[in-house]
């Protein structure tokens, strides 16, 4: 009886824990959100002023810009089956998960920097018009995030191999779980407001 | 019981069926959203409010069905401190176009 109340205890202690480090990983969230806020912001201002330069419609691509979307899309959701199969304590298939997501946001980087490299080379970089040294600012900014995620997921990968399923590579996963859906979620904003609106 | 809350650390419901609606209904949004610009048929202001509305609904879809954000206790500290940060974005960009736009209107 005794035991089990120490037990009992411990195992709570230890899931309050994991809690409030998940909270302030979010807490952390939230003030990135505010700095692409302000990036929005910013773009929204500047959106119209091309000074002479080539507006949306002659820089963007639409069916590529939806694959890039998807590659996204798809990869926070096969990160999410990841984290379905670490609740079964499934190693392989978190591992298969998280090999599938890494490619797929590779995927997304690799275009991006294509398009950048595509249009800083026909001449229409940052230091073009107003419009696109916010286009540049705000989805560069995005793009560093998502690669920062996929190197912290290379990370995830090397000790789920090493190391197995423990507390902490899981509450770490959960933690990265956080990120990877809220570049999603910031994407959004970004197809929408950067790409999309400029185009209707 | 104390396993099952550890699992889950704060987030709600965790399953297959629950990414795959969230997938779903993502896929579905960015399709009307890239489909009201591919077919241009709508006019420019009516097409903005059909894409700022798709885009508002998957954020709110990723929320839910990814981040699992709910009406649950053990979540609501998540939904407040992000509900003040959609107040601050709200200051953030709302102003910045309105003070921007009016000074602009105001030096034609």
């Amino acid at each position: 009886m005794n035991t089990d109340t120490t037990a009992y205890t411990f195992e709570a202690e230890r899931a309050s824990q994991m809690e409030i480090k998940t909270f302030g990983f979010w807490i952390y969230l939230m003030s990135d959100l505010v700095l692409f806020s302000v990036l929005f912001a910013t773009f929204a201002v500047l959106m119209n002023n091309y000074a002479g330069g080539p507006g949306p419609r002659q820089l963007f691509d639409l069916p590529y810009l939806l694959g890039e979307t998807m590659f996204l899309l798809v990869s926070s959701f096969t990160f999410g089956l990841s984290i379905v199969a670490m609740q079964h304590k499934k190693t392989k298939m978190v591992l298969a998960g998280l090999i599938v997501s890494f490619l797929l946001g590779l995927g997304f980087v690799v275009m991006e920097i294509h398009e950048f490299y595509g249009m800083v080379m026909a001449g229409h970089g940052p230091e073009e018009s107003a419009f696109l040294s916010s286009f540049f600012a705000l989805v560069g900014t995005h793009g560093t995030h998502v690669g920062f995620g996929l190197i912290w997921m290379l990370v995830m990968m090397i000790q789920v191999v090493i190391r197995g399923l423990s507390d902490g590579v899981r509450s770490r996963l959960m933690r990265l779980s956080l990120f990877w859906h809220f570049l999603d979620i910031v994407w959004v904003g970004v197809f929408t407001v950067v790409y999309l609106l400029g185009m209707v | 019981m104390s396993e099952i809350h550890n699992e889950n650390m704060g987030a709600g419901r965790i399953n297959t069926k629950h990414y795959v609606i969230g997938f779903a209904l993502a896929v579905i949004l960015t399709l009307v959203s890239f489909g009201i610009v591919l077919t241009n048929v709508a006019p420019k202001y009516v097409a903005a409010i059909g894409l700022f509305a798709a885009a508002i609904l998957q954020m709110l879809v990723h929320l839910h069905y990814f981040l699992h954000l709910d009406k649950s206790s053990e979540q609501r500290w998540n939904v407040l401190a992000i509900a003040f940060t959609a107040l601050i974005l709200f200051v953030f960009i709302g102003g910045s176009l309105w003070i921007i736009y009016t000074l602009n209107a105001r030096m034609m």
